[in-house]
């Protein structure tokens, strides 16, 4: 009953959002206030049956209702209950359940936090984001429907992927989706000024907070996918240019693009065309991930399902979004005009150059991902584009625009000089440069990538030092204090947010520069010593799991004899698919882990005897994790600036009279 | 400056930016694909020397030695036509099992073995990789082809 409920709601979700596409969108351009009052009610009353159905789904897998294909094919009776709702989006047709429940969810908000909005405007923002989740709900509920009952009901379920029962697949999709699909509204918000040819500092001011949040989502989701493979895949690497990777990564670098032009657009009126540009593409390309992931020709464990029709209607649907919003953006663009004029050295130029190098950056992830996919479809070879490629062309492309953050917040806009620049920079300058070529001496041994990334990191740092410096010091205010309290929150955000980028590329030089990773054969009460650390293997044991059986082993860390930590790695093999999965044991330190897992025995089935175990040392990595949560950090931090709030207020006044149909809808 | 120079000037570093960048991708690509190649086409020697590349088919069962004592593993990979002999210094994955599905990375030695530096099995029990499946169909296929000739040109 339960399982129809929920189906039930999602073709009621759907008629709600061809409502909530068309009529609105109709009365904007008519003119006709009580078509664009129906906006708001109906993306409220389509994100409340998509909550109904998504719940629907959640109770079936918590009940165990093996009746229901989803469920059958992707949890188990013994599956414990918070992995059985995690399970809700562990299949195909539950992420895309869950895809469409955050699309409704934004849409949502922005009838919440959005009544300032010219009535209008905010028509063609909610029927735009209507369009796609009609989208969503159609290919939902013809190709992949997550109600699906199974006659005769299985006895027990296939059970989840191992791989994902972690609490890493509580958290990472939902942080993620937040991400992919908060790009949604600055898609509509683009499109809605295109359609409306009113585009100016206002609507960049409107559409940057969302923006924002939505980066912070994915940056959050990207960090935790990362740690999740870390920590589970048992090869103890962070990043490995998996194109499901690369998936998520090409909209957080076109959303870094965007973020930053927004801000051009706001504060001078310039780049106008070029932001409206970098919003279609952000969210095309989380579109276009979605496709990727989960149309099943991506080789990975994240693509479930290989059913042509699905990748046939994602395809369709993606042609469609981007089509026609680029064919919407060629008609339109000349009348949104390019914007300001600026000199060759202001900020202005500084962003445009850092958007550039991260739009091209992002352009090399797409070819080394969508290539070997073309030369497979196209029957000219199979052939894989592996790191080494990533690492050749991401390294020289993404230094200039690090470089350039440290230049870029000090530039003034319009026109800047260098000479000045050069004057308050120059400290900041030569205490990074020596510091990095003195740095990697005291950390082990010198080599030019490690100074050359230790640079940047420092240079952002010191700059960012000297920048604060300058404000405070300009300030007319009396009193530290005071001082501190005159720049705004998004100023602080924008260092915040620059720090964790230094931070983070503090982790990757040094973990690529210093680790040491040894695969051993290791008896009972055999020790290796690995980079100064002596690790002591005590044999394992088995013992029972939830859902399966484990064996454990202990290994001692010692330093200088001294006991450090004892460490449990674990190889999981579980009962209902038999399949083995091995979980790292990690000594998590600020300045580095100590990482062990285990391999197999080295003869068949004698536990007793020696084991195959990975002993790595892993310098600073988590500095790589804790840099990406500044980033996010800073970006939520901005977004709690007064400055978009009193616009709220100060627009309020005069709209009330003006949206009174749209007001009294609510 | 006047705006037009200026604009001349911003196309001009923005297609040297864009000429690095194609420059830097072009080089990286060329030395950095990975062709793959399966166990048919190996021992036709189309595969190269000297140069890493990738094979996949399903681990032959009963194949699997490890020298005493080392991380040092043999084994054979199939696609159910030819077999090539693989050895790997290392952990195996998980998801490594005689009789399943394996794409394995590394060069070709002159007596014909296959030294892997990686072996890949990042799929779920019941899935087989689609390089692995396909060296498998397309010798099968082969395998068929070969048959109606023959048994074609017998008729005649």
């Amino acid at each position: 009953m339960i399982p129809e409920l929920g189906h039930f709601a999602l073709i009621l979700a759907l008629l709600v959002a061809i409502v909530q596409s068309t009529l609105p969108l109709a009365g904007a351009a008519l003119g006709a206030p009580r078509l664009m009052a129906l906006a708001r009610p109906a993306a409220r009353a389509q994100f409340f049956l998509v909550v109904v159905a998504f719940a629907c789904l959640a109770i079936a897998f918590a009940s165990n209702d093996f009746s229901v294909q989803n469920v059958a094919a992707n949890s188990n009776s013994q599956l414990p209950l918070h992995y059985r709702i995690a399970a809700t989006w562990g299949s195909h047709e539950g992420s895309l359940l869950l895809w469409t429940l955050m699309l409704a969810g934004w849409t949502c908000a922005v009838t919440l936090f959005s009544r300032h909005l010219p009535p209008a405007f905010l028509a063609r923002v909610i029927s735009v984001m209507g369009l796609v989740s009609v989208g969503f709900l159609l290919f939902l509920l013809f190709t992949s429907d997550p109600f699906d009952r199974l006659v005769p009901p299985a006895p027990e379920g296939r059970d989840l992927n191992p791989l994902l029962q972690d609490p890493g697949m509580v958290i990472h999709p939902p942080m993620l989706y937040m991400g992919y699909v908060g790009f949604s509204v600055a898609f509509a918000f683009a499109i809605a000024a295109l359609l409306g040819g009113r585009l100016d500092a206002t609507w960049a001011r409107w559409s940057r907070p969302w923006t924002t949040v939505a980066w912070s989502f994915l940056t959050i989701g990207i960090a935790l996918g990362s740690g999740w493979a870390y920590y589970t895949l048992g090869w103890g690497g962070w990043w490995f240019w998996d194109p499901v990777e690369n998936a998520s990564f090409m909209p957080w670098l076109t959303g870094t693009a965007l973020i930053h032009s927004l801000a051009v657009t706001e504060k001078r009126g310039a780049f106008k065309s070029w932001t409206v540009l970098l919003a279609i593409v952000a969210f095309s390309l989380s579109l276009l991930g979605t496709f990727l992931v989960r149309s099943g020709v991506l080789t990975s464990v994240h693509a479930f399902a290989t059913d042509p029709a699905r990748g046939v209607f994602i395809l369709t649907f993606l042609a469609l979004v981007v089509g026609g919003s680029l064919a919407l953006f060629a008609y339109r663009a000349s009348k949104v005009g390019l914007g300001g004029v600026f000199g060759v050295v202001s900020r202005e130029s500084a962003l445009l150059a850092n958007n550039i190098l991260l739009i091209v950056a992002m352009a090399s992830v797409l070819l080394g991902t969508l290539y070997p996919l073309f030369l497979d479809a196209l029957n000219l070879g199979k052939i894989s584009v592996g790191p080494p490629y990533f690492d050749a062309v991401f390294y020289p492309l993404l230094a200039p625009a690090v470089f350039l953050m440290g230049i870029g917040p000090m530039a003034r806009w319009s026109h800047a000089s260098l000479p000045s620049l050069w004057t308050r920079l120059r400290w900041a300058f030569a205490v990074a440069v020596v510091a990095a070529l003195v740095l990697p001496f005291t950390l082990g041994h010198w080599s030019p990538l490690i100074a050359a990334g230790l640079f940047l990191a420092l240079w952002i740092a010191t700059s960012s030092i000297v920048n604060l410096r300058d404000r405070l010091a300009n300030s007319h205010r009396t009193g530290p204090l005071d001082k501190l309290a005159a720049n705004s929150p998004s100023y602080y955000g924008m260092l915040l947010a620059h720090l964790g980028v230094a931070v983070f590329i503090v982790g990757v030089t040094l973990v690529k520069g210093y680790e040491i990773e040894q695969d051993v054969v290791l008896e009972t009460g055999q020790n290796v010593t690995v980079g100064g650390y002596e690790f002591r293997f005590l044999g394992v044991r088995p013992g029972p799991g939830p859902n399966y059986r484990a064996v454990t082993g202990t290994v001692e860390v010692r330093r200088d004899g001294r006991l450090l930590e004892t460490l449990h790695p674990e190889k999981r093999i579980f009962n209902a698919s038999g399949q083995a999965m091995t979980i790292a044991a990690i000594d998590v330190g600020v300045l580095g882990d100590r990482y062990v897992s285990l391999g197999e025995p080295l003869v068949n089935d004698d536990l007793n005897g020696a084991w195959a175990v990975r002993v790595y040392l892993k310098p600073f990595i988590d500095w790589i994790w804790g840099g990406a949560f500044l980033m996010a950090l800073g970006g939520l931090v901005a977004v709690s600036d007064r400055r978009y709030r009193l616009a709220v207020r100060r627009k309020a006044a005069p709209m009330l009279a003006a949206s009174g149909a749209a007001a009294s809808a609510d | 400056m006047k705006p037009r120079t200026r604009r001349l000037a911003w196309i001009v570093s923005g297609l040297a930016v864009l000429g690095i960048a194609a420059a830097l991708v072009l080089n990286a690509f060329r030395s950095n694909l990975v062709f793959f190649f399966t166990p048919t086409q190996v021992a036709a020697h189309e595969a190269p020397r000297g140069r890493p590349f990738r094979i996949g088919g399903l681990v032959e069962s009963g194949s699997l030695a490890r020298e005493p004592n080392s991380l040092t593993v043999h084994f054979r990979v199939t696609d159910t036509a030819q077999t090539i002999a693989v050895s790997y210094t290392g952990l195996l994955p998980d998801l490594f099992k005689e009789g399943k599905g394996v794409v394995a990375q590394g060069t070709l030695a002159a007596d014909g073995t296959f030294h892997a530096s990686e072996v890949l099995a990042k799929h779920d029990e019941n899935y087989m990789p689609p390089a692995a499946a396909d060296a498998v169909k397309q010798a099968h296929e082969a395998m068929v082809t070969k048959t109606l000739v023959k048994s074609g040109g017998g008729g005649q």
